[in-house]
């Protein structure tokens, strides 16, 4: 029981066990997590149902095995969505300003999405207060090459990470719907466009 | 009636280093609230030190000085077991004052 | 902004003992802190919550003196360090502002619903648990923390609160260990310290509650899981829940045994 007031309780192991938490951990948690969340604003409670992505990177702690890891990174690979002009670069300017921007998809945000890109990585020469959760992007391009395989990795990247490297901690953003077509085109010419401060 | 002020005061030699943390909001009558309402100037405007009743020390401060300030001087020719007392006055004309006995040792 | 008027700050031969750190830098942000630590805005707070601690209130104008936080009742000194831990009475691990909210309710007749709807600081209001788990937690200050896994369900909570800190979900498949499962990374500015290891875990649990002066507001552990939550992009834990309980007691015995520093401040 939680307080002394009426509670609902959700899920059948606490209801069959109202004495509470029991002997399985993973059982526990997700109980809990059905009981003790609840929806605010945009973010609803169909945020805590792992997908197949989340499933099996909760249940290898993030290591899964490697023919797991393949399967599931193909069907995240088809799952992409290019865009239908066959145009990957957008305007770089316009993705410094998705780049730099926090917001997005929490329940304190009210409109507007950006994508949180300097809160993990290195990417422009101007700004130092940048993260480290992320390599290092500086000279994205300009290491790499400017080809249409390497625009068409950036913008895959950034539309599903996964697809790449199963349980990255880099979100997919276009997976997601968290970031437009357009916005991640620009963000794809943040770093491959020859005359973006990255490749200087 | 705000909230009391949190005095030490603690001899070294014969000087009272004294600390004094003081509760008030400090509105620079810049800030808005969640509605868009500019929040209305509410500084300390005035604070004063007695020691055993004798005046030490007095100030004008401004609004630039943040929320819950931290004050702190030195007192010479103090002893353990005498009284200082602060007194703030605010720009509404609230006034608070409070004391702390000075404590011997570092 | 100045937050003091300084006339003549003396050496400070009192300086508590930096934490020992390899890093140079680390060390002189320790020292920072150390001085920021002396004159603590918290201290305010922890004043307010011993008078709400002793003070008769509620509908049953009684005080909060008989509220046992797991030492007896009444007994406050130590408590803090010893917490999340399980309460018969209610069944249930909690922490210390859950036991305090529990205690509010049951001695003083406040209801849950009135001291969840708004349980967080803003620049105008602390709502009296933050001030009272300030006074709770600075009579634990410098001991040595010790939240127990005697009991069974101690030892399920902290199970289940390591499931909770490992589990990924939501919009951008975040997790607690996304930020804090690592070692040596920063968000933006902001070094994350690696949780699942004991000697970074301590930076989880000291310094809350803590003063923000950003904004001068007083937060507590509870408010610092919900904000993270928020960032993860996660619905919202409940304010006092037994799943927040269950993730502060993984992150507090992961510290034991090293001392609580609090309450402290912070940019």
């Amino acid at each position: 029981m939680r307080f002394a007031t009426t509670a609902v309780l959700a899920g059948a192991v606490l209801a069959a066990a109202c004495a509470g938490l029991q002997s399985d951990p993973r059982a526990d948690a997700r109980a809990l997590m059905q009981r003790d969340f609840h929806a605010r604003g945009i973010a609803g409670m169909d945020r805590l149902k792992e997908d197949a992505v989340q499933a099996a990177c909760n249940a290898h702690r993030d290591n899964p095995p490697p023919a797991l890891a393949e399967k599931l990174q193909n069907e995240q690979m088809a799952a992409i969505k290019w865009p239908a002009d066959g145009k990957l670069l957008g305007d770089w300017k316009a993705g410094e300003k998705v780049a730099q921007s926090g917001q997005g998809m929490a329940w304190s945000d009210k409109g507007g999405v950006g994508g949180s890109c300097y809160n993990c990585h290195r990417i422009g020469p101007a700004t130092t207060s940048f993260g480290t959760i992320g390599p290092s992007l500086h000279h994205f391009g300009k290491l790499r090459g400017y080809g249409a395989d390497i625009q068409r990795y950036a913008y895959g990247r950034i539309y599903n990470a996964k697809a790449y490297n199963l349980c990255t901690q880099m979100p997919r953003f276009g997976h997601a719907g968290a970031l437009t077509e357009q916005q991640m085109k620009d963000l794809t010419a943040l770093l491959m466009d020859p005359a973006s401060p990255v490749n200087q | 009636m705000a909230d009391p002020m949190k005095i030490r005061a603690n001899l070294q030699g014969d000087v009272a280093d004294v600390r004094v943390l003081m509760a008030h909001p400090m509105e620079t009558g810049q800030r808005r609230d969640g509605a868009g309402k500019t929040v209305p100037l509410h500084f300390i405007q005035s604070i004063s030190a007695t020691l055993n009743g004798k005046p030490v020390f007095s100030a004008d401060i401004s609004q630039a000085i943040s929320r819950n300030p931290v004050f702190a001087f030195k007192v010479k020719g103090a002893r353990a077991g005498d009284t200082i007392a602060i007194t703030w006055t605010d720009n509404k004309g609230e006034t608070r004052t409070d004391q702390a006995v000075v404590r011997a040792g570092s | 902004m100045r937050r003091a008027i300084v006339l003549a700050l003396a050496a400070a031969p009192w300086l508590q003992a930096a934490a020992q750190a390899e890093d140079p830098v680390a060390a002189e942000f320790d020292k920072f802190r150390a001085v920021l630590e002396q004159d603590n805005p918290a201290e305010l707070f922890e004043a307010k919550g011993e008078e709400l601690w002793k003070k008769p209130r509620g509908p049953k104008n009684a005080s909060l003196e008989k509220c046992d936080l797991g030492l007896g009742p009444g007994v406050v000194k130590g408590a803090y360090a010893r917490m999340p831990r399980y309460f018969a009475d209610v069944d249930r691990v909690m922490d210390a502002e859950a036991r305090i909210v529990h205690c509010m309710i049951a001695l003083q007749g406040y209801t849950y619903a009135e001291l969840a709807k708004a349980p967080f600081s803003n620049a105008n209001r602390t709502p009296d648990p933050v001030s009272i788990a300030t006074y709770v937690a600075a009579q634990s200050a410098g001991l040595k923390l010790a939240a127990p896994q005697g009991h069974a369900r101690e030892r399920a909570a902290y199970a289940a609160g390591e499931e909770l800190f490992f589990y990924r979900a939501g919009p951008y498949d975040f997790s607690c260990a996304s930020c804090h499962g690592v070692d040596d990374k920063r968000i933006r500015t902001q070094p994350l310290p690696n949780f699942t290891k004991p000697a970074q875990a301590i930076r989880a649990v000291q310094g809350w509650p803590g003063y923000r002066m950003t904004g001068g507001v007083m937060h507590t552990l509870q408010w610092r899981m919900n904000d993270c939550f928020r960032q993860q992009r996660f619905p919202e834990p409940g304010y006092g829940s037994e799943m927040v309980s269950a993730l502060l007691t993984y992150l507090t015995v992961n510290a034991n045994g090293q001392a609580y520093r609090g309450p402290g401040i912070k940019r």
